[in-house]
């Protein structure tokens, strides 16, 4: 069985298919349409205006439109949207909520221990402003256009083109029209080859093209393995009485324990309506294997402390993501030739501060400032026919990017202690707030997230409360919010390597965590219809693109690959 | 059939999944900001159907029209990337938008087809966020010509059409005369995928902005919302374990 790296024809029906693709030449194509991408097409097309070249920028998007697939928290940090677009303000950027109560808490079953906010700590939100992720990369999106760049949302990149001499080429889209047996379908169509001078790539959190990157380069040889966390957020309208705009709250501690990461947030916005948005985020090195993400999410909004402002309200969207955790530790090689990294993808999230935003944005525009002259160059100066860009990762490890995540590069890995949460917030009073990062050392991960799962039978079951429809709600009805759908006539993306290890390892030590792990549902067990014996059942049309399965299963069996452009979730400003 | 034009028309619709819409908290409508609006799906199929029988060189030229604000735009292009040669795009906005109605669109489509010199209108059987049913109807009646509605199957045979239409009864055979309306219904074909190059060509074909005031037609509307609640709570059911249960029961509701 081989890795299937998109969806494709079965090998029976490859022949019968004319299988020659369009293809068209841009300067730059970005794979991605989230803020680094758009950050780095902007600053391409600010900096060709202001040059006076002409440069054609093309960007790719699986989403059916710029920010809906955008999930965030979040509290955004302007720095870099500030040194991207200084009128920002003048131009209608949705930054409608300034931060004005900032509230960090230890929480226990029924209580909550009040956490000061000293000035210095990485979780201090002055001069931030709760944002609707989706809404500003819409706004964006449109800057983008505004400046010349071609946007395409809709087409998923599924496929890196490379040339001869083993540089990046360009990408190519999926095809389309495949039915779930893999025959064409009348309506099939072969995806379209986009070639560039070079190629940015900015998938996010674990993108299914920069895994292919990082092995055809070998680009991760000097860097940790990337760890990573899954962020569940809602979006409520809750009752005006309970409504205090502009106000943060963060905790930490219930329903974890104190060895597994992960907390809380809950925003709220004030775009004149008493909306909240609320989360759970937990870290994919968790060791029980009947851990739920879903279901922490769920009871921890039955806490006193938390319950109280959703009480009366009501949920009106749901949806889910893997973000990285990984710091300056994971972040790999990031230039190769014919291609540049980005964003989330190689990862330069803030950990501690929760903001990787701000970051991504900043990469993109240094990728994109690094790429200009080389690519207006009277003469192409390359030895591959793919440009080659090393200035870019010389210029980040240069920028504020690499200082900040330098300096809290030993908060995260500093749970990994007997005393798990506590020990970490010890660390971080005594060597970030006081030191400021600057140790000699710098801790080191625990392998990679997959290979964290104890055996099943080495744990405890966790019982979960049921949810009581009010605040706490069931998985399906919350798959529904998130407004997934997918084309039901295609291969399922979710591909297994071997499929007879779901059954003999997954469900056999580990008691299905695919089940517990996802955030949609994907993953169920399932009778078999002979009666003896089970087997894996994959409702790919459910899939909200988080990733997790491909970050978490223990086998490293699950490959996401991309489904035809234009599916999964519909986020509306999340 | 040696047609000079036909028309084919696209209304953009909230194409939205269901579970995501909300009603305004004043219950004037329901809320859309934000939500992605697309083709509607039976425009689509209309949108089709025009483009083949282009290919089978039937008709000269499909004009996608579309009647909205500046996105609709965007759903011209789709059509345009399906294969449709130009786009007009009828400007409606703001709260004219709001209010516009299968009455208003039909005057414009009749103003358009005679404008254009129109051979044929080709629309969706209905729009999927009001499911009106109207339009296609009222702009026949407009322009005096026949209808051939739920269409699953269209031929032309000379200057006359054969039609199959999807009915309660079955499947109705029909013959009309041109020039013509017609209304796609699911079956009549599976609209193909408007693939990234043919977006990128779409780009280059051109879009003609008018305002329904340009074609002589008054977009006020006829109709007041009252108000826009969302459905009652489904009550849990209840299980009986023989008839006379089910009996006791329903007398007990006052239903029988």
């Amino acid at each position: 069985f081989i890795t299937p790296l998109a969806l494709v024809l079965s090998d029976t029906h490859l022949k019968s298919v004319e299988m020659e693709r369009f293809a068209d030449e841009a300067d730059v194509v970005i794979v991605g349409g989230g803020p680094a991408g758009l950050a780095a097409a902007i600053r391409l097309k600010q900096l060709a205006n202001k040059h006076e070249k002409e440069l054609r920028v093309c960007l790719v998007e699986k989403a059916p439109q710029i920010g809906a697939h955008t999930l965030s928290g979040a509290c955004l940090e302007p720095s870099a949207l500030t040194e991207l677009i200084p009128d920002w303000k003048e131009r209608g950027a949705p930054l409608n909520t300034p931060v004005t109560e900032d509230v960090f808490s230890i929480l226990t079953e029924k209580y909550r221990i009040p956490v000061p906010i000293l000035p210095g700590l990485p979780m201090q939100n002055h001069g931030n402003y709760i944002v609707r992720m989706g809404n500003l990369v819409r706004w964006l999106g449109e800057q983008a256009e505004e400046l010349g760049v071609e946007l395409y949302p809709g087409y998923a990149a599924a496929e890196v083109l490379f040339h001869e001499d083993g540089s990046v080429k360009g990408i190519a889209t999926n095809d389309v029209g495949i039915a779930k047996d893999g025959s064409p379908k009348d309506i099939f169509e072969r995806g379209m080859e986009l070639h560039a001078k070079v190629t940015l790539f900015g998938e996010g959190c674990h993108g299914h093209l920069a895994k292919q990157l990082y092995n055809k380069f070998n680009l991760r040889e000097n860097c940790e393995p990337q760890t990573y966390a899954i962020g569940l957020k809602e979006l409520w309208m809750i009752d005006e009485k309970k409504w205090r705009p502009g106000r943060v709250e963060h905790s930490v501690g219930w329903p974890l324990d104190r060895n597994t990461y992960g907390g809380s947030f809950l925003y709220h916005l004030n775009e004149g309506e008493p909306l909240v948005a609320l989360g759970f985020v937990v870290g994919l090195d968790y060791t029980n294997p009947y851990l739920s993400p879903f279901r922490e999410f769920q009871r921890w909004k039955h806490h006193p402390f938390v319950a109280p402002t959703l009480e009366g309200g009501q949920r009106i969207a749901y949806g889910a993501r893997a973000l990285n955790e990984g710091g300056c530790q994971s972040i790999p090689k990031l230039t190769f030739p014919g291609g540049l990294l980005i964003g989330c993808s190689p990862g330069f999230m803030n950990v501690p501060k929760i903001k990787g935003t701000h970051t991504a944005m900043k990469s993109g525009m240094l990728a994109a400032e690094a790429i200009f002259p080389k690519l207006t160059a009277e003469t192409l100066d390359s030895e591959t026919a793919g440009l080659h860009v090393p200035e870019y990762a010389e210029n980040l490890k240069n920028s504020w990017v690499w200082k900040e995540l330098y300096a809290v590069r030993n908060i995260r890995p500093s749970f990994h202690n007997y005393f798990g949460l506590y020990g970490g917030m010890i660390y971080t009073g005594i060597f970030y707030w006081i030191f400021r990062g600057k140790e000699p050392w710098t801790l080191k991960h625990c392998g990679t997230d997959a290979n964290q799962l104890k055996p099943a039978k080495e744990c405890t079951p966790i019982e979960y409360p049921k949810p009581d429809g009010k605040i706490s709600f069931d998985l399906l009805s919350s798959v529904a919010l998130s407004g997934t759908n997918h084309e039901g006539d295609q291969p399922p993306h979710l591909t297994l390597k071997d499929d007879s290890i779901p059954v003999a390892r997954n469900l056999g030590i580990y008691d299905g965590p695919e089940q517990r792990f996802c955030p949609a549902g994907v993953y169920e067990y399932v009778p078999l219809d002979t009666g003896n014996g089970m087997r894996l059942q994959i409702n790919a049309q459910n899939c909200v693109h988080c990733k997790t399965c491909d970050i978490k299963d223990p086998s490293q069996n699950i490959n996401w690959v991309v489904p035809e452009g234009g599916g999964g979730p519909a986020y509306n400003g999340m | 059939l040696s047609c000079k034009v036909l028309s084919s028309v696209v209304t953009p619709c909230y194409c939205f999944v269901s579970p995501q819409i909300r009603v305004k908290p004043d219950n004037t409508g329901v809320v859309t900001d934000g939500v992605k609006h697309s083709m509607n799906p039976f425009c689509e199929i209309a949108v089709e159907e025009a483009v083949k029988l282009k290919e089978k060189k039937l008709i000269k030229e499909v004009v996608a029209v579309s009647c909205g604000p500046q996105q609709s735009q965007e759903t011209i292009r789709t059509a345009l990337a399906m294969g449709a040669d130009r786009g007009i795009h009828v400007d409606v906005s703001g709260k004219d938008y709001e209010n516009l109605g299968p009455l208003q669109v039909s005057k414009i489509l009749a103003a358009l087809a005679k404008q254009e010199d129109a051979q044929l209108i080709l629309l969706g059987k209905q729009a999927i966020d009001d499911d009106c049913n109207q339009t296609g109807q009222m702009t026949a009646a407009l322009l005096d010509w026949p209808q051939g509605t739920f269409a699953s199957e269209v031929s032309l045979e000379g200057d006359k059409i054969n039609l199959v239409r999807e009915i309660d009864g079955g499947l109705e055979h029909i013959k009309i005369n041109t020039p013509a309306v017609i209304t796609a219904d699911l079956r009549l074909n599976t609209p193909r995928y408007a693939t990234l190059p043919n977006i990128m060509k779409a780009k280059k074909k051109k879009i003609v902005t008018v305002k329904p005031a340009d074609l002589g037609v008054d977009v006020t509307s006829r109709l007041e919302v009252l108000k826009v609640e969302e459905p009652p709570q489904r009550q849990a059911g209840m299980k009986v374990e023989t008839v006379e249960d089910l009996v006791v029961k329903l007398k007990e509701a006052g239903r029988v």
